[in-house]
């Protein structure tokens, strides 16, 4: 995922004089391209990620399109008030771009995992805030992003992520994209998350549960008239992330759903923060419920619950 | 490629001799102090030490040094000020208002509901103001983005940046002062207010900042020292910056307060306004100075 966004990126930078790329000593070989292009336009900015965004706005208000790069935490928590008044006050073009969003740098432990950043971003004005499913999705939201005028946020996985598509997607900004049509539950994910959906909509189908699943690539601006739909045509929604299940998708589509007053099943799916455990990205994904196996069993669960209850 | 012209007054100023030069920028920081103390007094709250003690500075850079045009305050050549110590906003907003950038009947409105001048600086409400500032350790490093956007599209203009020795102690001050000398960045020029106290009394008491001409100098940074209420001092300062091939730290040792005896050096006057009658008798013994 990481590779194909930058490969796209490459492509721009190439064209584009007033593209300029940062990293904070990330990415070991991943810029080499950059350079060869246009040593003057790439800048390795040292451990120093505050420092980083701080002078992204200060390029930016010199005309320039400055893509940011770190693994999550350190690009996102770290440099959060720069972050908040020099790039997103302003509205500044500034587009940041994290790698190891969730679970995915696993075996580094907690400091490099990356589960309140969607909350974070999408807190702050002016800033857009989108999470590509797949590889091909990030090469997408590569050029999306650089005509995209204002900050962004990118919530990139790493590497080796499942596909979902098999070529490039016709992606908008703001408008989510529904995979599966469904009429009985409304499966809502993000990110690595949405693969995990598909496959558990295949467990449910094969349960008698039709399932819808939307890939909610855009977190912000989030896309209301979608909710509305899953809303009107299913009796259970579902959200699944990668992230904390305080402050991301879960929380926004929860702020939507229930100021429309919906009646229906609700539940989240995500990183219960409390649950400390260590192991590699997959292992921590089991054990968050994140794995298709659980997200259907969970879903079935729920519903057999309820239905016990209306009785 | 259009050559920065200087404001007609800056023009006419350097051609008189160094006395009248003087003459001319001390009335000018006296009444922007006369200014400074009345809107902060009028608003009831803000910040009179700090802006005091940088005041000359200011006037040294909007009417003598940089090269601005305030009807056109997004002029591609025009130097910039990044006020990094952004509580000091009221001696920007007096230096702004009186080279044109806004009326002067502005000032009055400080803090004031609806009013385009702030408690802090903000880019987007007031014309001339680069950045928004307030949350120290932040300016300097936008700043430092300035100057390498500058110099990579070749364009001459210079990046001032004013900073405060209580906010040196914040990290993002050295993250920003590494990459300025680490990129050569000759076209910015930061100049410390090196009053020596903060909110709860000196620094020197509180954390102390240590050698600081020498913890720039090990920085990277050419380093000048100046007696900040010198205007002269100020100004030759500024002009000797240009000619280093990397970035500048000038170490301003000022006062805080400076200008109303009962405010020099006082630190209960860092973040207090003065009394209505405190006001008139300031404004009174700095129309007498």
């Amino acid at each position: 995922m990481r590779t194909s966004f930058f490969s796209a990126l490459e492509l721009l930078y190439a064209q584009d004089r007033d593209v300029v790329v940062m990293t904070a000593d990330l990415g070991y070989k991943l810029f080499d391209p950059f350079k060869e292009i246009d040593a003057e336009r790439f800048y390795n900015m040292g451990v120093a990620e505050a420092n980083m965004i701080g002078v992204a706005a200060g390029l930016a208000l010199c005309g320039k399109k400055v893509y940011c790069y770190s693994i999550c935490p350190f690009l996102v928590m770290r440099p959060f008030e720069q972050i908040r008044i020099d790039v997103a006050y302003h509205d500044l073009d500034v587009k940041l771009v994290a790698v190891g969003g969730g679970l995915a740098y696993g075996l580094e432990g907690i400091t490099h995992h990356g589960l309140e950043d969607i909350a974070l971003m999408r807190s702050l004005p002016n800033m857009t805030v989108v999470v590509p499913a797949d590889p091909k999705e990030a090469a997408s939201f590569a050029r999306l992003s650089y005509n995209h005028r204002g900050p962004m946020y990118v919530r990139l996985c790493h590497t080796n992520e499942p596909s979902i598509h098999e070529d490039e997607p016709e992606i908008k900004i703001g408008k989510a994209t529904v995979l599966l049509e469904g009429t009985d539950v409304a499966l809502l994910a993000v990110g690595r998350m949405v693969y995990s959906a598909m496959q558990a909509a295949s467990i449910l189908g094969s349960n008698g549960i039709t399932a819808s699943v939307i890939n909610m690539h855009t977190i912000k601006p989030l896309d209301m008239d979608t909710i509305e739909k899953c809303c009107a045509g299913h009796d259970a929604i579902f959200t699944i992330e990668e992230h904390s299940i305080v402050g991301g998708l879960g929380s926004a589509v929860a702020e939507v759903i229930s100021e429309r007053g919906y009646q229906g099943i609700f539940k989240r799916f995500g990183v219960d923060r409390t649950r400390k455990y260590v192991g590699c990205a997959d292992y921590l994904r089991e054990k968050h419920g994140l794995n298709p196996e659980a997200i259907a069993e969970n879903i079935k669960a729920i519903l057999r619950e309820r239905r016990q209850d209306g009785n | 490629m259009i050559i920065p012209m200087r404001r007609p007054e800056g023009a006419a100023a350097r051609e008189v001799e160094e006395k009248e030069l003087r003459e001319y920028l001390v009335n000018i920081a006296r009444e922007v102090r006369w200014d400074i103390v009345r809107m902060i007094g009028l608003a009831g709250s803000g910040h009179p030490g700090g802006s005091l003690s940088c005041a000359d500075i200011l006037v040294c850079l909007y009417f003598h040094k940089m090269n601005h045009d305030p009807k056109r305050p997004d002029w591609r050549h025009r130097d910039r000020f990044v006020l990094s110590k952004g509580h000091a906003a009221p001696a920007l907003y007096a230096v702004l208002a009186r080279s044109g950038y806004f009326d002067r009947d502005e000032l009055w409105k400080l803090r004031r509901l609806g009013s385009m001048l702030q408690g802090h600086p903000d880019r987007l409400k007031t014309p001339g103001v680069e950045i928004s500032t307030g949350s120290l350790g932040q300016g300097l490093a936008a700043a430092v983005g300035m100057a390498l956007g500058l110099r990579m599209e070749g364009n001459p203009a210079r990046v001032y940046a004013l900073i405060g020795d209580g906010e040196s102690q914040e990290g993002g001050i050295w993250e920003a002062a590494m990459l300025a000398s680490h990129q050569r960045l000759d076209n910015l020029t930061a100049i410390l207010d090196n009053n020596g106290l903060q909110i709860d009394g000196r620094c020197c008491d509180v954390v102390g900042l240590g050698d600081v001409p020498a913890k720039w100098r090990a920085f990277g940074w050419e380093v000048l020292e100046v007696d900040g209420h010198d205007v002269l001092d100020i100004c030759s300062a500024l002009d000797e910056a240009e000619g280093f091939q990397r970035p500048c730290m000038i170490v301003a040792h000022t006062v805080k307060g400076k200008g109303v005896s009962f405010m020099e050096n006082n630190v209960d006057f860092h973040g207090k306004a003065p009394t209505p009658e405190e006001m008139e008798k300031a404004l009174k013994e700095i129309e007498g100075s």
